[in-house]
């Protein structure tokens, strides 16, 4: 693996070795001094073309507790918002001499592009509506952490399935990891092709919450009632946001989830954000051993395919 | 270039029948039979190459006015050439829009000017394109330039009363609209074909039944008001039927295909390379298959490039920022032969109604498209069906790279073509 650019370009051995790594990584965090000189001398790039400063703290953390170099290169007041083009930059920042490129762009595939124009690690930190590998990776941590496996676990996924690539990197991530994955939504906010995908579906949220051990809330933007994917939020949240009584009918030990940044009073109640099921705030420190793991083996080189030697980088 | 050499052509197989030599004299065709003497013609060995009657393409952008860093009349009528064309059908996109006179026949003047083809410039519909009210249909038929068909591509005359009076009012000229067929609130944004592929990519669907539901349509317009109606780029399996039960109708409905739709599918999209963003989209294997079907049973009347340059800043970015269109006028014929010829589907005198003679009838073109005879006018492609090519970007006769066709291995290579008895492309050479 060169670059991560899709939660489905994991193997399943490959996944499983970056949650461990991750696990080993996460008692850094908890040292007085959170640092390892593992990337020292390597320079890892932030390229932030969308406003999203919880990723690009958590990644800019997870470089510097490994002693990595960070520049952060976002979009505003940069030649990337006086027209540059992706190619431009993508060169630009080959000519530095970037180990690693964190990108995080509205366009769908736009990790990939950029993979296509530099030598350098290409991480995928969100591209648009297609995907979101690292989240995917932390929310399965954060299931392990807290019910011990993934395996078999019943993950129910709820919200704007079809713009969501949260969505798309768990059902990838999550169907190699063994969970049996739930999707539930409005059938407008479903992909036209869901049907192929490796999980079931359901338009009813009630029908779905007993029977799950993880119920993860996506974000909703309310403006997605005005194109009449839905007739109002008062609707989409009566229909399928998790409010207290709905919590109330989860199994016991069900956990619920959310990548935030959440609407509260939408697809998600405050009582219920706020509640000890939630993950919310356990999800941000567990994204910081995850993609010090992702940048650990991609950077460090350490990551194989069983039978592969590794090669560093 | 001089009209008063004489060419004689040794070893052609008229639409892949046996070899015979072809004296071109005069811009016509003078003597057909073995052995012609040469008698002080100039001799062209097509070493049993097909000879083909000089292909018509109805659906090109050549960009000029406006987009001249990504192909002029010039370069595209050059490589038209290249592609054995000896006629091409301008689209109206231009900027600005060929939807008066004048454009129309400043189009038509550059291709008469760069001679590697006749360039017949498509008239806008609606002014500017803008799909709300007629352009000046017939002073566009009226002008030297002789328009006959007319088309908005690019943009689809989506509103039914304009469309059912546009398809009325040309009548009166034996015009013939062209329709882009792409209903436009259901493909707002759409980046690409809406299925398997699109779902996983995260990019936003352009469904088939966008293009269906206005050829539906269309077709019922066109049979209501008696008039000729044009599908441009026909990509899915239910147009394809839609067509066809149009014409067991009797509605007068002809259709198209691109090369690039009888060959690739969306999972090209997979790479996100713009190369392969196109509109109508790439559809799937079973869309492929229908269209192939389509046209060797003549449900799809022809073949039509929708030869769409553009410079590489415009394809060498993100998917979603990145131009639609594909160049495909050098390609067309090794595609077809691959596609259709290889396979069976059809023969030579298949590929030449569909790529010649109907694409002229449709374009109301009464010296192009003509069969190989004497008398006839000497427009002629040589083709060498035994080539075999990797497509290289770098060697394209067009201003533009943007071929999806790149690295591919393709069958066939244009010998020679001839325009009014005149090469254009010799020993595979624009001349
Ligand atoms: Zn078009």
């Amino acid at each position: 693996m060169q670059h991560l650019l899709s939660a489905g370009d994991l193997t399943r051995d490959e996944a499983l070795l970056i949650l461990d790594t991750a696990r080993e990584l996460s008692q850094v965090s908890e040292r007085s001094v959170k640092k390892l000189p593992t990337l020292r001398g390597r320079t890892v790039v932030n390229l932030f073309y969308e406003d999203s400063t919880r990723t690009r703290i958590s990644f800019e953390a997870a470089a510097k507790r490994m002693s990595a170099d960070v520049i952060n290169f976002s979009a505003r007041g940069s030649s990337v918002s006086k027209g540059e083009s992706l190619k431009d930059t993508a060169l630009t920042l080959q000519a530095m001499g970037a180990d690693g490129v964190v990108i995080r762009h509205s366009a769908p595939g736009a990790a990939r592009r950029l993979a296509d124009w530099v030598d350098g690690v290409v991480i995928n930190a969100g591209d648009g509506t297609h995907e979101h590998p690292t989240q995917a990776l932390l929310d399965a941590y954060t299931m392990r952490e807290r019910l011990g496996r993934v395996e078999g676990l019943r993950v129910a996924i709820v919200g704007d399935i079809r713009h969501s690539r949260v969505a798309r990197s768990n059902v990838l991530l999550l169907t190699t990891l063994g969970a049996e994955v739930t999707l539930v939504a409005p059938p407008t906010l479903l992909p036209v092709s869901v049907d192929t995908w490796p999980c079931a579906v359901s338009y009813d949220l009630d029908e779905v919450l007993p029977k799950s051990d993880v119920v993860m809330m996506l974000r909703v933007q309310a403006e997605r009632m005005h194109s009449s994917f839905f007739p109002s939020a008062r609707e989409y949240s009566r229909r399928y946001g998790l409010d207290a009584d709905r919590l109330a009918r989860m199994a016991d030990h069900a956990i619920v989830m959310h990548p935030g940044p959440m609407v509260r009073g939408m697809e998600i109640s405050a009582e219920v954000a706020d509640s000890a099921r939630s993950t919310v705030t356990e999800q941000v420190t567990n994204g910081v051993s995850v993609r010090m793991a992702v940048l650990y083996l991609l950077l460090g080189g350490a990551i194989h395919r069983p039978g592969n030697q590794g090669e560093p980088r | 270039m001089t009209t008063t050499t004489r060419y004689l052509i040794r070893n052609a197989r008229i639409l892949g029948g046996e070899p015979t030599d072809l004296l071109l004299a005069h811009g016509r065709i003078d003597a057909i039979g073995p052995d012609l003497p040469a008698d002080g013609a100039e001799v062209v060995d097509a070493a049993g190459a097909i000879a083909l009657p000089g292909l018509v393409d109805l659906h090109t952008h050549l960009r000029e006015p406006g987009r001249e860093d990504a192909e002029t009349v010039a370069t595209g009528s050059r490589a038209a050439a290249m592609g054995g064309y000896t006629a091409v059908f301008a689209m109206a996109n231009t900027d600005p829009v060929a939807d008066t006179a004048g454009v129309v026949e400043q189009v038509w003047r550059l291709g008469r000017d760069a001679g590697y083809c006749d360039v017949h410039p498509v008239g806008a519909v609606t002014v500017g394109l803008k799909g709300e009210r007629l352009a000046e249909l017939g002073a566009m038929a009226d002008s030297p330039a002789k328009v006959r068909v007319f088309s908005d591509d690019g943009m689809c005359v989506s509103d039914a009363q304009l469309m059912r009076r546009a398809l009325e009012y040309v009548k009166a000229f034996d015009g013939v609209i062209a329709q882009h067929a792409q209903e436009p609130r259901l493909t707002e944004g759409a980046q690409m074909n809406e299925g398997v592929v699109s779902d996983r990519l995260g990019l936003a669907g352009w469904p088939a039944v966008a293009e269906e539901a206005i050829i539906a349509r269309d077709c019922l317009l066109a049979e209501h008001v008696g008039s000729r109606l044009h599908v441009c780029h026909v990509s899915t399996k239910g147009s394809v039927q839609i067509i066809r039960w149009a014409k067991s109708r009797g509605c007068d409905v002809t259709a198209e295909v691109t090369p690039h739709h009888l060959l690739l599918t969306d999972e090209l999209a997979e790479s996100y390379d713009p190369v392969y963003k196109v509109n109508p989209p790439l559809r799937t294997a079973e869309d492929v298959e229908a269209l192939r079907e389509g046209l060797a049973d003549g449900t799809i009347d022809i073949v039509a490039t929708d030869h769409a340059p553009h410079p590489s800043e415009a394809k060498e970015t993100e998917w979603n920022q990145a131009a639609m269109g594909m160049i495909g006028l050098e390609t067309a014929l090794s595609v077809v032969q691959h596609t259709m010829v290889d396979t069976g589907l059809l023969d030579w005198a298949g590929v030449a109604q569909r790529m010649s003679a109907t694409p002229a009838r449709i374009g109301r073109l009464t010296d192009q498209g003509r069969p190989i005879a004497v008398g006839e006018p000497a427009n002629l492609t040589l083709y060498d069906p035994t080539a075999t090519r990797v497509i290289d970007p770098a060697t394209m006769v067009s201003k533009s790279r943007n071929t999806p066709f790149a690295g591919m291995t393709l069958p066939g290579r244009v010998l020679a073509t001839f325009l009014r008895g005149v090469p254009t492309v010799l020993d595979g050479k624009i001349q």
